[in-house]
């Protein structure tokens, strides 16, 4: 008895673990899905905008690259708390883009401070396909 | 009867209880145990901890707490938004085991740990030129000089300022 509980508890984890975890590529289809439906004349995403779009301040104070640098590959600090902010870029640390919640946690919290406003399913397309761009 | 200085400086039983009491009082403020915070939770950790130092529960007041909690997504100036799950698992931990007693009358109603009496007290040493040292630059930034923050470790005997 005592066995099977340990195997189901061991089977229990292994699912939970994977329904959790995903790859950034993806967590970038199902964006890519969601942009699709939502915008129109939709024709891939861009890193060249993507890009653009990071390292832009968009009418307030900072841009994405304030906190993250201006190379996703590089550690970066929080502008106001001076924490150190692990690489953005899968390439640097692999445990970036793996988790979908995460992923729109955070795009949810830095759109709002940084743009004012929810980003669009393109915008963060574009920023994610730049970030992945950026190789070794 | 008249007093002399030396009476009215020992004073009768009642003085020296009074006395007491305040020594006792400002051992236990200072003492080394009270400034490390053992209480943890898991999603605390995580998500507190990941613009700042998951600041120890202790360090303020339980009103203090529920307000910080309620205001989430403007949180001095950021966006700190949590899902409805978290933010109730967390809320309950920080009240749980916010300031009590002393604490937190000196913790008062502050939202920023840093404008409560005690940490001005606590830090009234802490010269202009520290505050602004590119390693330290925010005062948010406990793990600049207290070496053990990230467990909960505040006491005097793991700081080390940079300089």
């Amino acid at each position: 008895m005592r066995k099977v509980g340990i195997g189901q508890a061991l089977l229990a984890a292994l699912w939970m673990a994977a329904a959790s975890a995903a790859s950034p590529t993806e967590v970038q289809r199902s964006l890519e899905q969601t942009a699709r439906a939502t915008t129109p004349g939709f024709a891939g995403f861009s890193a060249h905008r993507g890009e653009k779009f990071f390292k832009s301040t968009h009418g307030g104070e900072w841009s994405c690259a304030s906190c993250h640098t201006q190379d996703p590959r590089a550690s970066g600090r929080h502008a106001k708390t001076e924490k150190e902010i692990r690489p953005l870029s899968p390439v640097a640390d692999p445990r970036r883009f793996t988790d979908p919640a995460k992923v729109e946690k955070w795009f949810r919290r830095n759109c709002n401070d940084v743009v004012g406003r929810a980003c669009t399913p393109l915008e963060k397309g574009d920023v994610l396909a730049y970030v992945m761009s950026v190789r070794k | 009867m008249k007093r002399t200085a030396n009476q009215w400086i020992h004073g009768g039983p009642i003085a020296t209880a009074l006395l007491l009491l305040v020594l006792a009082g400002h051992v236990r403020v200072a003492g080394a145990d009270d400034d490390r915070f053992t209480a943890s939770n898991e999603k605390w950790r995580a998500e507190c901890g990941s613009c700042h130092v998951a600041y120890p529960p202790q360090l303020l007041a339980e009103e203090s707490w529920q307000k910080l909690m309620s205001g989430l997504d403007k949180h001095f100036g950021t966006d700190a938004s949590l899902d409805a799950v978290a933010a109730v698992e967390i809320g309950a931990f920080l009240t749980e085991n916010a300031a009590r007693g002393k604490r937190a009358w000196r913790a008062g109603s502050a939202l920023r740990i840093t404008e409560t009496a005690w940490f001005r007290k606590e830090h009234r040493k802490v010269s202009a030129a520290t505050w602004k040292n590119s390693k330290v630059k925010s005062p948010a930034n406990c793990s600049a000089c207290h070496t053990g923050a990230e467990r909960g470790d505040y006491s005097e005997h793991s700081v080390s300022v940079p300089r």
